[in-house]
């Protein structure tokens, strides 16, 4: 069996497709396990994992937390908001007194992008990125791939549009990395203001027609408009981004084609899908929240598997 | 490298003939068992024996299903290549049922120790035998044994016991390799 190539995960940047097959296919066994009466295995029980999350979340420390758990790693949650950080600690210092305590592995969130690879250049221990501002969510990228992969049986030669808030998205730029090296084609589509300026050097089709991108697309990626990453107006309301964005069923009726909803949620209701959308058979969302726990241990047992 | 022929193609048909007679005897109509292939190689050894109980002696109505131990086995991190997972299939209840573990060859123990954690996963069985093909005899490192046994080896720890399942080419055979 091969194993990653590298020793953490920072960014699908980082990764190359072989990394992401094996990633996949240990993510299938791991999947057969989560749905076994006792889903629980006890390869990582002397392996003890610090979720650190200086950034709110529910979803993806639950999940990170959950997979862990399901390995049988011991785990110590951390948040920036009832910790020393607010005294003044820095990032290292943190970091180094929680790996004092003999801790094998990080998980990190950061609102700063390059958090992750800061750290794994300052630190002994085998780091995760569970996002870093508005850079890469790499898991959630996987899952997001995994899910196309399971329901359409594959991800290269299919065409996925990303829709929403590309600037503020780290979701989206990891997308972007792991379905390009799975050999996907990659469209985005919103307001000209959210799609960052660097776009075009990443080899993606842009959009600002909704239904001309969904008339393309075999899958479409609604992203959540980041409110709390905007510091000016992007869009003159809330309401006019989702009377031009939102994805409804009349929409998605008016296609030739059957096409595949995700979300990587929290999910505006209302704002980029209707609630029609979001609990239709289109909508694979909760399939990607099962994947992710599959996903997070396939990463979180390779990485591992290469401690000594 | 040597390798000396152990049991060749119709000795091991004859063996697993008087396996699948052997579990006849204990589990009559099979209506309260359940046969587990042990991944990876113990799954040949089972689909034989599935073969044989079904076309030759009328047994209906067989489960049979492969379990994977790899995330149960005790050396993860403690070998230099990473281990390789492999599918586990089982559709049916475990609980409360006799399950008859099937593996080709018996040697430390510890990969029957993880099956018997791994099994756990799937509920509570009334009981659990052991099938093997080969028994390494002196090399355990657990007390384990075998409930039925096709050949008893007796090989030191340099020695490596493999056996082929044949194909269109070569015939089944049991080798001892030094």
């Amino acid at each position: 069996m091969s194993e990653l190539s590298v020793n953490h995960l920072l960014g699908i940047k980082y990764i190359n497709q072989k990394d992401i097959e094996l990633i996949f296919e240990t993510a299938d066994h791991f999947k057969e396990v989560i749905n076994r009466p006792i889903k629980k295995v006890p390869s990582l029980r002397d392996i003890t994992i610090a979720n650190l999350f200086f950034e709110n979340s529910t979803r993806t420390r639950l999940s990170f937390e959950l997979a862990e758990k399901r390995l049988s790693a011991d785990v110590v949650n951390f948040s920036a908001a009832s910790s020393s950080v607010k005294k003044g600690e820095t990032l290292i210092d943190t970091v180094n007194n929680i790996l004092a305590m003999k801790v094998d592995m990080v998980v990190m969130r950061h609102p700063n992008p390059g958090a992750g690879v800061f750290l794994s250049k300052h630190v002994g221990s085998s780091i995760v990125n569970a996002g870093d501002g508005a850079h890469e969510h790499p898991t959630q990228a996987l899952l997001d791939t995994y899910s196309i992969r399971e329901t359409l049986g594959g991800v290269a030669g299919k065409k996925v549009v990303i829709v929403g808030d590309v600037l503020h998205s780290r979701v989206a730029l990891s997308n972007i990395y792991a379905l390009q090296k799975q050999g996907a084609e990659v469209m985005v589509c919103g307001p000209k203001t959210l799609i960052p300026k660097y776009i075009n050097e990443l080899g993606v089709k842009v959009e600002t027609n909704l239904t001309k991108a969904l008339q393309w697309c075999d899958v479409a990626n609604m992203l959540r408009v980041q409110n709390e990453r905007m510091d000016i107006s992007y869009f003159p309301s809330t309401r006019e981004y989702s009377q031009q964005y939102g994805v409804t069923k009349s929409i998605l009726e008016k296609l030739d084609k059957e096409i595949v909803i995700m979300h990587p949620g929290p999910i505006n209701r209302g704002v980029e899908i209707t609630t029609e959308v979001a609990d239709s058979e289109q909508a694979i969302i909760l399939n990607q929240v099962e994947n992710g726990v599959a996903i997070r241990m396939a990463v979180i047992y390779l990485l591992a598997s290469k401690i000594k | 490298m040597s390798q000396k022929v152990l049991l060749t193609g119709k000795e091991i048909d004859i063996i697993l003939h008087r396996l699948a007679c052997q579990l006849i005897e204990n589990h009559t109509d099979f209506k309260n068992t359940v046969l587990i292939g042990l991944q990876p190689r113990g799954i040949f050894v089972a689909d034989r024996l599935k073969e044989i109980l079904i076309k030759e002696y009328g047994i209906n109505n067989l489960k049979l299903g492969y379990l994977d131990i790899t995330f149960f086995r005790d050396d993860f991190r403690r070998g230099n290549l990473p281990l390789e997972a492999n599918k586990t299939i089982i559709d049916f209840v475990v609980e409360d049922k006799q399950v008859v573990f099937i593996d080709d060859v018996l040697y430390t123990g510890r990969s029957i120790r993880a099956a018997l954690t791994a099994i756990q996963s799937f509920g509570r069985p009334l009981g659990v035998e052991l099938l093997t093909l080969i028994d390494r005899r002196f090399s355990r490192h657990l007390p384990i044994q075998p409930s039925y046994r096709g050949r008893q080896v007796d090989a030191i720890n340099n020695e490596r016991v493999q056996v082929n399942w044949g194909n269109n080419t070569a015939e089944d055979a049991v080798y001892l390799i030094n």
